[in-house]
């Protein structure tokens, strides 16, 4: 982990017009992090058309009590056209947490994440136009989330459950909840190898896609995802593909009250 | 889930929770607890702690601590959360009795009610066998974690377990005759003493007053079957963990209340699709809201309990 948190800061102190790009749009982080313009070129490719905007909403609590599994919700329903929502933090080892694209959804997901240190959290969230607006919040932690090894290694049952899927839709409040038994390893531990679900998909019952998740190596052990649809343009069924970086396939379907 | 992940989430809480930033000491911070014993019953005196939760404002003097007279001195039940604070402690006992501190007792392992051990490293120091395990294995990443809340407060404290396993049933210790209760909940193994003379219950974290419980590593059905073997007693009076001293019971009904509301605000959360963002924004009723350390403990708690909650009520999907 050491030598990516070395990596990580010595870009801080290095101004970006020495790198290889030069920032395009200049913005004023309001969380003054230090690091958010190496991340607008290197995470967003350095677009011209981007601002801080308060209608992107990410919330979390103030301080992470598991570093293992903090929660955070990001909503960018004041926004239209939404096409793709990366969620990213300024410090940590792995910057990149995921990318979300809503598609058919709102776009509002939750998640939960692995934390390694005190860090602004930031939703970059991309119109069909190209313009980007970027929410955040911070959130205070003692770190160690992303290095130490996944927790269900300590019980040995983990491989019995492994694709193991919990959920549910709420037709009513238009939530799809779902949790995926999965290590999600990050590979900066020591002898533990990357091993993590890398993408999930959501079709309707017809097998046309309604959004999809890119997961990166902070999503937490067991991901758990919330997602939101127009009550009134709920499927009555989601089903879930998805599959990790060792080929195993995750599958399940998502139902209603009435189905259960 | 297993027991051996909710001990290492719960670990991993205890070493994330965080509220005060160690750099903040404040120019005017003396690092003095300015401890009062005050009687409780007869022969029996305690200090009672803030009711919040650790900030660099009290030091971490957020916990209970019993004093019973011995044959041959004060028998100490639970020291406090720093070295400062049981050097304080055992200075000023000494206008109890002059002898001071004879034996120590702690009851569960948490740092707030062990880590002054050390100053009476010369005493018999008791504590339930697995208790004595867990503060092996955990002593370390608890102080790291409460030195970087309390910073200077916590200087020269260095964890200590206790030195001697205390049987259970009935003890005596230095003279003086309890009942003692191995129960578990709170933690993986918590310690109530009944004092036999006074009928004093001396119930460690098993029960809160006013406070709003911590469940870092609690068990709620755990801990409810616990809080009725309490109330079972009948006792006198209960000394909780944190809050005043109960008089009436209030302690243990109020505790197990709580715990009840945790657990169908979680449960039917889960039903509903929330997350744990979604939680925080719970309504809470305000005999629970106007607890000391709220939204805090109902925040941490949240992050202690709900994961494993909502794994179990939400239905397979494949
Ligand atoms: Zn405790």
């Amino acid at each position: 982990m050491l030598k990516f948190v070395l990596a990580v800061l010595s870009v801080a102190v290095v101004p970006v017009s020495l790198g290889a790009e030069e920032l395009r749009t200049q913005l004023d982080d309001p969380y003054d992090s230090g690091m958010w313009d190496y991340h607008q070129i290197e995470l967003l490719g350095n677009p011209k058309d981007i601002r801080f905007d308060d209608r992107v909403i990410v919330r979390a609590p103030a301080s992470a009590e598991d570093a293992f599994n903090v929660p955070l919700m990001v909503d960018a329903t004041g926004i239209d056209n939404v096409e793709e929502i990366i969620v990213s933090v300024d410090y940590g080892p792995i910057p990149h947490i995921l990318t979300y694209y809503p598609g058919a959804a709102e776009p509002k997901l939750e998640l939960r994440f692995k934390i390694d240190q005190a860090t602004a959290i930031r939703a970059s969230v991309r119109t069909s136009s190209g313009s980007w607006h970027v929410g955040s919040t911070r959130i205070d932690a003692a770190g160690g989330g992303c290095a130490a090894p996944a927790q269900a290694y300590a019980s040995d049952d983990w491989e019995d459950h492994l694709g193991e899927i919990n959920g549910r839709l709420w037709t009513a409040s238009g939530r799809a909840r779902l949790i995926v038994d999965h290590p999600m390893d990050t590979g900066l531990a020591d002898g533990i190898p990357v091993f993590i679900i890398k993408e999930l998909h959501f079709l309707n019952d017809d097998g046309s896609e309604l959004a999809h998740i890119d997961l990166k190596e902070p999503v937490n052990e067991d991901p758990a995802f919330t997602l939101f649809f127009d009550p009134d343009d709920m499927p009555a069924l989601l089903h879930v593909q998805g599959r990790d970086n060792n080929g195993n396939e995750i599958a399940g379907t998502l139902t209603g009250e009435a189905l259960n | 889930m297993t027991p051996t992940r909710r001990t290492a989430l719960g670990f991993m809480a205890a070493a994330a929770g965080s509220v005060a930033l160690p750099g903040r000491v404040f120019a005017s911070a003396k690092f003095k607890y300015d401890l009062q014993p005050k009687p409780a019953m007869s022969g029996v005196w305690m200090i009672e702690g803030a009711t919040d939760y650790f900030s660099m404002q009290n030091g971490g003097a957020i916990v209970n601590c019993a004093l019973l007279q011995g044959e041959t001195g004060l028998i100490l039940i639970d020291t406090g959360p720093s070295r400062r604070y049981a050097e304080e402690l055992r200075l000023s006992v000494q206008a109890l009795d002059l002898r001071g501190v004879s034996a120590v007792v702690n009851t569960h392992n948490h740092p707030d009610h062990y880590f002054g051990n050390q100053v009476f490293a010369d005493k018999p120091i008791y504590g339930l066998g697995e208790m004595i395990e867990l503060a092996i294995t955990h002593g370390d990443s608890f102080s790291n974690n409460m030195y970087r809340l309390l910073g200077d407060w916590m200087r020269g404290t260095e964890p200590m377990p206790p030195t001697a396993a205390l049987a259970t049933g009935e003890v005596t210790i230095d003279g003086r005759k309890f009942l003692a209760l191995p129960l578990a909940g709170h933690t993986e193994t918590d310690l109530a003493l009944l004092d036999t003379e006074t009928g004093l219950l001396i119930a460690g974290d098993l029960a809160f007053l006013d406070r709003a419980p911590a469940t870092t590593n609690a068990n709620l059905e755990t801990w409810q079957a616990a809080l009725t073997e309490l109330q079972a007693l009948n006792a006198a009076a209960i000394l909780p963990g944190h809050g005043p001293l109960d008089r009436s019971g209030a302690s243990l009904a109020q505790t197990s209340a709580y715990l009840s509301w945790l657990e169908t605000t979680f449960t039917e959360g889960a039903n509903s699709g929330l997350d744990m963002v979604d939680l925080m924004d719970s309504p809470m009723p305000a005999e629970f809201a106007a607890m000391g350390a709220q939204p805090e403990e109902f925040h941490r708690s949240i992050s202690h309990l709900f994961p494993d909650i909502e794994r179990r009520e939400l239905p397979r999907a494949n």
